[in-house]
């Protein structure tokens, strides 16, 4: 009987000072998703593979909903479309309860077909066609209004259909991170909203009937929120005082971080407040600032990528090894960054999907595309890896299945695994005739 | 011919020590026995079929990675020519 064989490998000591964050924790293999084996998955639809975990996504909005709940008694959250908007996804988050956030005309008809009832789709973003605002004006959508020629367009639109639009505004703030998000909306500061807030209220076709911002994505500081719903609490009142208009809704927006790594952060995911922590800071703003108590306003979140990241997960194989011209290990893998958008700025932990001895290697790892940017970590302890090996990356839920490219390779299957642990295709690998779908030959080059 | 400096140190348990830099390194068992038939002499035909014989693995692979090992050992200034 022979010795199981693993490659030869030396690791250079590095003697020196530990640091105060200490050692890399312990690899270990990642074999199996909710039950479902990573090497059946990727037997029965190819690698590379996405994989959601519908039990995680139910389990992280379950418990973002209670966290505000039971803080404040009105709360509502809206998906956020863009985030990942796959639709099998996007009805897990409507059968919980959650409103749609759009951002574009395809995602508004997506909701729509996702049966959103129209007066519970949220508007967003600056590109809004005449077409799209009028099925939403029709629908009585939430519009979320972006810039001045948006809103006079709004208004020439109520017109021609004779109809009032549920409308709130969009206001940009300084709440203490720079730079400020202020390309998305009207600024607080400068009076602005306040100019765009009495056009609505003097416009008799818009009813304003809601205050959104947005403050910024992937945010580490929770007092940033409490100077963002101090501002549109203000707002609101002013409105209710000075207009006699009430706001019936504030939309705080999303920007809670997932569990990732940031690039360059130096104290990895310990530094991340959790959402229990944005509810207090939160609501307890709302709480404090005095609204009656029969005119508390709705709070709506937009919470996207805290919501589905860590249900996420890209599993792909190992092509090849090399070594690099200064002896650093190279891993060619079959995923890059046509399908991990975000490994631009995270360190994605990386798992292998079966037993390794405990050597390991820094690798650098790169993705399959004949492009030179095509490096998914600069730097990673991986174990001896070989041709063929699966490897599961983690926390890929948001923005990936969205941004995705299709790019020298085709764009791969996704994979939903239910609550009882069975794996349903949620959308099929593209194939050549899908890519060709939409090209058209001129007859004169047809020969 | 590959041949280990003649001073670098190794322990069984695969502790590398090369005295005219410093340096020091671990290796895996498969690393750290090449290095110990490396400085008996035996010559890389010979080192082969004995991990051929011993270890579950395919000519073409054990190449590949004889070929990545030499270059780890060129890198880390443990072999002379």
């Amino acid at each position: 009987m022979k010795i199981k064989y693993e490659r030869p490998v030396i690791k250079k000591m590095n003697a020196g000072i530990m640091d105060k964050f200490g050692m890399p924790s312990q690899y270990d293999p990642v074999k199996e998703i909710d039950g479902v084996e990573v090497k059946q998955l990727i037997h029965q639809y190819g690698s590379p593979l996405f994989v959601l975990s519908e039990k995680q996504i139910r389990r992280n909005y379950q418990s973002a909903v209670r966290s505000f709940s039971t803080r404040y008694p009105k709360v509502q959250f809206a998906w956020s479309y863009k985030t990942n908007y796959i639709n099998a996804v996007c009805k897990i988050f409507h059968q919980e309860g959650s409103w749609a956030e759009v951002v574009s005309g395809f995602e508004y008809l997506k909701a729509l077909n996702n049966g959103v009832p129209g007066h519970q789709i949220i508007f967003n973003g600056p590109d809004k066609k005449a077409e799209d605002l009028r099925l939403a004006i029709t629908n009585q959508s939430l519009i979320h209004i972006d810039h001045f020629n948006e809103l006079d367009l709004i208004i020439v639109i109520c017109e021609e259909l004779n109809q009032k639009a549920k409308i709130a505004i969009r206001v940009n703030m300084d709440t203490g991170i720079y730079p400020i998000w202020d390309r998305f909306g009207f600024n607080y500061e400068n009076g602005q909203a306040w100019t765009a807030i009495n056009k609505v209220v003097k416009a008799s076709n818009l009813e304003l009937i809601g205050l959104h911002c947005h403050i910024g994505t992937f945010m580490l500081s929770c007092s940033a929120y409490e100077i963002a719903t101090q501002k549109l609490c203000k707002l609101a009142m002013r409105c209710k005082t000075e207009l006699q208009n009430t706001i019936h809704y504030l939309d705080l927006g999303g920007g809670f971080p997932s569990k990732n790594n940031l690039k360059g952060a130096l104290t990895g995911t310990d530094s991340i407040p959790t959402i229990e922590e944005f509810a207090e800071t939160i609501t307890s703003t709302l709480l404090s600032f005095g609204f009656d108590t029969n005119e508390m306003p709705l709070l709506i979140l937009e919470s996207g990528r805290a919501l589905i990241d860590d249900a996420g997960y890209l599993i792909g194989s190992v092509i090849a090894n090399k070594r690099l011209s200064d002896g650093r290990r190279a891993t060619i893998v079959d995923f890059g960054i046509n399908l991990l958008f975000t490994s631009n700025w995270y360190d994605h932990q990386i798992s292998a999907a079966q037993e390794y001895s405990q050597y390991t290697e820094e690798t650098v790892l790169f993705g399959p595309l004949c492009m030179n940017i095509d490096v998914v970590r600069y730097s990673i302890n991986l174990p001896l890896l070989e041709t063929g090996d699966q490897l599961v990356v983690h926390k890929v839920g948001a923005y990936n299945m969205t941004q995705w490219m299709q790019f020298i390779n085709m764009r791969p299957a996704v994979v939903l695994i239910d609550t009882k642990s069975s794996p349903h295709l949620i959308r099929k690998p593209e194939t050549l005739d899908y890519l060709e779908l939409m090209e058209e030959l001129p007859t004169y080059l047809n020969t | 011919m590959i041949k280990l400096k003649n001073n670098i140190a190794t322990s069984e348990n695969g502790f590398i020590f090369n005295p005219s830099t410093g340096d020091s390194f671990t290796s895996n068992p498969i690393a750290a026995e090449i290095i110990s038939h490396l400085k008996s002499g035996i010559s890389t035909t010979e080192i082969k079929t004995i991990l051929l014989k011993k270890y579950d693995v395919e000519v073409k692979q054990l190449e590949r990675d004889w070929e990545d090992y030499m270059l780890q050992l060129k890198e880390a200034n443990l072999l002379t020519f």
